[in-house]
This record gives structure tokens, C-alpha cells and sequence, in this order.
């Protein structure tokens, strides 16, 4: 009975929500062994109980063929009772198609665990739902970034043993990965960050939230609805596509907070939101918040700020 | 190019949700319906393609009676045909089972090209593409941004995470998953609208397909999550709670 968790490198590095994998796992109350494609690297000195590092030269290159087909080879060999991964955007390619090849439902982007029960998040963060795990395994599962702590995972020498594979079939071909601007604006930099979405409803609007962004002397970013309009530069979204942004304070403008903008954000040290809908799921992370007309809250506020500032 | 775009018909994106005490399911005689916006997205992406390569958009839809609303207003929007699943029991099945059912209906059409969008805005398992074509046994890519046809494949713009981007080449027949934004969504005009109601709309049933498979998850009840922090709620009109919002700004946050 054991617990593999399949982490995920590029060039080396492993990705953080790999580690925050592992510690979900560790709630099964299983020996947790880590499967890499790719070397050992940092999984080798980890508190797991043994890494399987599958080497290929066709898998030097992600693709949904070759990760798949490499897996099934190391759960058939291994027979785990869970399969967990981290829910990047890359396990969303393949692991729906691995747990398929099992005949086995794919259980995504899980924020809570117990033995027998997963807990997901439904309607953009809206409800939660309990979900009885399969009765029997392999049980597939990831996990949502940043729903536990990578930095509990303790320092460990586990056994890293090789696992041969054989692969063939690849259909996708992949080219090299590129960025498609030269991210002028860092985010990441910055103190303050005034965050506008939705409810911004028109593109002359945005003009209202950046001259709460002027005055509070802080950088403008958005929800990726503004930037998929065209409102604002890619460059300035944040969230699981764009940026991770950890400021001294976020405001968030009629922002709903979607998973996928939260996992961006939910580490600013403090968060302000302002919405009309008071279930917006970005009050669930939220130190202030005003239920209002953002209309009506975001030029009071400017002038607010401007005379605290003199 | 034959072209098949499952969609979702969801809860419109401003539903207030209620679960009423002791259910273990949103109430759902109130609520309003769409299609799914991403997968909105999977079917202008398929009708620019047909418009561009010419060929047919075949619409397949699972969900109760209802999502025949969801199906009009993809034939108005220039779809050519539908066919819908028509199950009132798909709430109980897990994404497998869907899957199932979406792929009978679809290996029966023998598509060049599959496309949906990349997840649901209910349910948000962001399975369904990968589930169908590995029961099909083609292959997929997801998160996709553009579709360009090359001669007998197909080359798309992945969307990796960070701001990251990758080519990827896959030859047909092949199942896309769409994110939002890919394209410029189309209003089905009147004379679409018009046009619809004599398209065909075929309705078939989960056991004309095969049958639901029984379900290896369970949705045991749904909750509203607690929060996570203490929010501290300014109130009063716009301009007092936004003055309390400025102060603790200054004097707790200090940021100003």
C-alpha cells in the first residue's frame, strides 16, 4: 500500500506545487514515493520514501504521449492505492488521459484531503463539494495551488531507483517554449497593486481604477477577462496565466476571485476587495472588503487616499 | 473539415447559488442558463474554422431538456446541426461517465476535429477534451490560444503557465480544449435565429450510447466554503466606508 506522487521539472527545477503534492499525499497515511521524469534532482533529498526517476530520451520533451504512456509503465510496475499530482497546467494535458487509460476517474484540483474524501472547489470558488474517493485504486488526484504547505515537507534520504521505460507512439510534436512579450511591467515588484475585473463592465472605466492605482503610488493589474479584451496588456494580468504577485497590499476591483485569479494572489500579505456581490469568492480571502458599487466606492476611495496624502 | 464542438450548458455566471438546508444540491428552480463560456469560445473557434477551410460544425450536448435552449443558440450562431444527449440523471455522473457518453456520440460523427472548451464554469473538472480522445484514441492538446491547419494535421499555440507559450503539431483527427479570449465571441443575428429552428437538432438517449457507466465518484453535498480569513467588512454608503477603508490603509496596512 503506497501513496505516488508524480512531480514536475523543467530544465532541472522542480516546480514548487510539486512539494505541496507530497504533503497532500502524506494525509493518506501511506509510505510516499515521488516519481520524476527526468533526474532525481532535489526529490532525492526529500522526506519520501523512495523516488523513481524515469529517464527517456523521448521524454526530454513534454509530451501527453510520452508522460502518459511512461506513468502507466511505472503504476502498472508499482501498483500505488493513490496517484497524486500537482494541478499544473501541464497534469491538466495528460493525467486525465492516464487515469482514463486505468478506466479510473481523474479527481482534479483538490484544496482538501482526507482517507476517503476530496474536497473541490465548484461555480469559480462559489461552493465546495465532498466527493467520496473510488472505492478501489489507483485513485488519481491533483492538487490546487497553494491549498497546502510546500514548506512542511521535511529533509529526507530516500532510495532513487531508475525505472526503465519503453516509449513509442508519440503523435504530438512540440516546438520550444516562448514568452510573447518582453514583460516590461514586474509585477512582482510591486507594494501596492490595484487589481480590476469584470465589473469594470467598460473599457473607458478601467480610467477610474488607475487613477486609484495614481494615487495610491501603485501598479495596475487585472483579472484575465480585462486582458483577453484588450483593456489592459497581458503583461498586467494576474493569476495562474499571468502573474504571481505577493504585495503589501492588493486591492481588488470588481474582481469575483475565480481559482484561477486567487492562486496569483492569495499570498498578498494583505487583500482588499470591493464587489457588489457580497458571496464573491474573493471575499473568502479578503482582510477588508467593501460590498458596494465599485462605481461609486473606487472614486470615493481616490479621494480619500489623495487627502490622507495632503 | 468535419468539425464537433461539445458544449455545456452551465448556470449563468451571475446565478446567486442556494443550497437549502439539509440538500445536498444547489436549488436549482430559479436559476438561469448559458452555454459555458469557454466552451463558447470552442465553437466560434470551429465556426472560423469552417468559415476558412469550409466543411460542417456538429454541435454534441449532454445535459437535461432544458440545454436544448443552450443548442438553438449554437445553431443560430451557425452551427449546421446538433445532436443532444438527453439525460436527466448526467448531474449524478462523474467525468468518466460523461466522457463515455460524449465520445459514443462522437466517434459515431467521425470528426477531422474535436473541440471544447477547456473546462466547465460549474463543475470546473477541466477533463473532458483529454477523457474523450484517449476513448478515442486520438490525440490532444489542451489550453490552446490558436488553430492553424496544415495539410492533414493541425499546428496550435498552447498556453504554458507564467506568460509561457509552445507550438504544438497534431495530426488529425485530434481533440482541442479552447481557453477563453482565443477569439471575438459572434451574436447569433435574426436571421440565424430564424435559420435554427429548422436545423437538426437530434436528440439521443445515454442508452442509444451505450449507456451512463455508474459513477466511481460521488458528490456527497455541496457547501458554501468557509472563509479563510476574518474579512473585515467596511460599511456605511460609498463615501464612508471608503474613507474607513483609506484610514486602515494608512494606520494598519501602512501603505500610505
Amino acid at each position: 500500500m503506497s501513496v505516488l506522487v508524480v512531480l514536475e521539472q523543467s530544465n532541472g527545477a522542480f516546480h514548487r506545487m510539486g512539494w505541496e503534492a507530497i504533503v497532500a499525499a502524506k494525509e493518506f497515511g501511506l509510505p510516499v514515493s515521488v516519481a520524476t521524469i527526468g533526474p532525481a534532482g532535489d526529490a532525492a533529498s526529500k522526506d519520501v520514501a523512495k523516488v523513481y526517476a524515469i529517464e527517456h530520451a523521448d521524454l526530454a520533451a513534454y509530451s501527453a504521449d510520452g508522460y502518459t504512456s511512461a506513468l502507466e509503465q511505472l503504476i502498472r510496475a508499482t501498483n500505488p492505492e493513490y496517484v497524486v499530482f500537482p494541478h499544473t497546467y501541464q497534469v491538466r494535458d495528460f493525467a486525465p488521459k492516464l487515469a482514463t487509460r486505468f478506466g479510473k476517474v481523474f479527481i482534479s484540483d483538490v484544496v482538501k484531503l482526507t482517507k476517503t474524501t476530496a474536497v473541490r472547489q465548484l461555480f469559480q470558488g462559489k461552493l465546495n463539494a465532498d466527493y467520496a474517493l473510488p472505492a478501489s485504486g489507483p485513485r488519481f488526484l491533483s492538487i490546487q495551488a497553494g491549498a497546502f504547505r510546500g514548506d512542511q515537507l521535511g529533509a529526507g534520504t530516500p532510495a532513487v531507483e531508475p525505472f526503465a521505460v519503453q516509449i513509442s507512439g508519440i503523435r504530438v510534436k512540440a516546438e520550444a517554449p516562448f514568452r510573447e512579450s518582453s514583460r516590461a511591467v514586474d509585477l512582482t515588484a510591486a507594494d501596492i497593486i490595484v487589481s480590476v475585473g469584470r465589473g469594470i463592465k467598460e473599457q473607458e472605466n478601467i480610467a477610474m481604477v488607475e487613477e486609484l492605482a495614481a494615487a495610491l503610488g501603485g501598479e495596475i493589474a487585472a483579472s484575465r477577462p480585462i486582458c483577453d479584451n484588450g483593456w489592459l496588456p497581458m503583461e498586467r494580468q494576474v493569476g495562474s496565466s499571468g502573474q504571481t504577485v505577493a504585495p503589501k497590499v492588493y486591492i481588488a476591483v470588481g474582481i469575483s476571485g475565480a481559482i484561477q485569479h486567487q492562486v496569483g494572489m492569495k499570498g498578498s500579505k494583505c487583500i482588499v476587495a470591493i464587489n457588489k456581490d457580497a458571496d464573491a469568492p474573493i471575499f473568502e480571502v479578503a482582510d477588508y472588503g467593501i460590498v458596494g458599487d465599485l462605481f461609486d466606492v473606487v472614486p470615493a476611495l481616490t479621494e480619500a487616499v489623495k487627502k490622507l496624502k495632503g | 473539415m468535419k468539425i464537433v464542438v461539445a458544449l455545456k450548458q452551465v448556470p449563468s455566471r451571475d446565478s446567486a447559488l442556494r443550497v437549502p438546508p439539509g440538500e445536498s444540491w444547489i436549488d436549482e428552480s430559479d436559476l438561469t442558463y448559458e452555454i459555458n463560456e469557454p466552451d463558447a469560445y470552442a465553437l466560434e473557434a470551429g465556426l472560423q474554422l469552417k468559415e476558412q477551410h469550409g466543411g460542417e460544425v456538429v454541435v454534441v450536448c449532454a445535459g437535461p431538456e432544458g440545454a436544448a435552449s443552450s443548442i438553438r443558440e449554437a445553431l443560430a450562431k451557425g452551427a449546421d446541426r446538433a445532436v443532444h444527449i438527453e439525460d436527466d440523471t448526467l448531474h449524478q455522473a462523474d467525468s468518466l461517465g460523461l466522457g463515455t457518453l460524449l465520445a459514443a456520440a462522437i466517434r459515431a460523427e467521425a470528426p477531422d476535429l474535436v473541440l471544447t472548451g477547456l473546462q466547465s464554469d460549474d463543475l470546473g473538472s477541466g477533463q473532458t477534451g483529454v477523457v474523450v480522445a484517449e476513448l478515442l484514441g486520438l490525440p490532444s492538446a489542451t489550453i490552446i490560444m490558436a488553430v492553424e491547419v496544415l495539410d492533414g494535421a493541425i499546428r496550435v499555440k498552447r498556453e504554458l503557465e507564467d506568460g509561457w507559450f509552445q507550438h504544438v503539431t497534431l495530426p488529425l483527427p485530434a481533440v482541442l480544449t479552447i481557453q477563453s479570449g482565443i477569439n471575438k465571441l459572434r451574436y447569433a443575428t435574426l436571421m440565424g435565429i430564424k435559420k435554427a429552428k429548422t436545423k437538426e437538432l437530434r436528440a439521443v438517449s445515454a442508452d442509444d450510447l451505450g449507456g451512463l457507466p455508474a459513477a466511481q465518484v460521488a458528490c456527497e453535498k455541496v457547501y458554501l466554503p468557509g472563509r479563510g480569513k476574518q474579512t473585515q467588512l467596511l460599511e456605511g454608503d460609498a463615501k464612508t466606508a471608503a474613507t474607513a477603508l483609506a484610514d486602515k490603509l494608512k494606520f494598519e496596512v501602512r501603505v500610505i
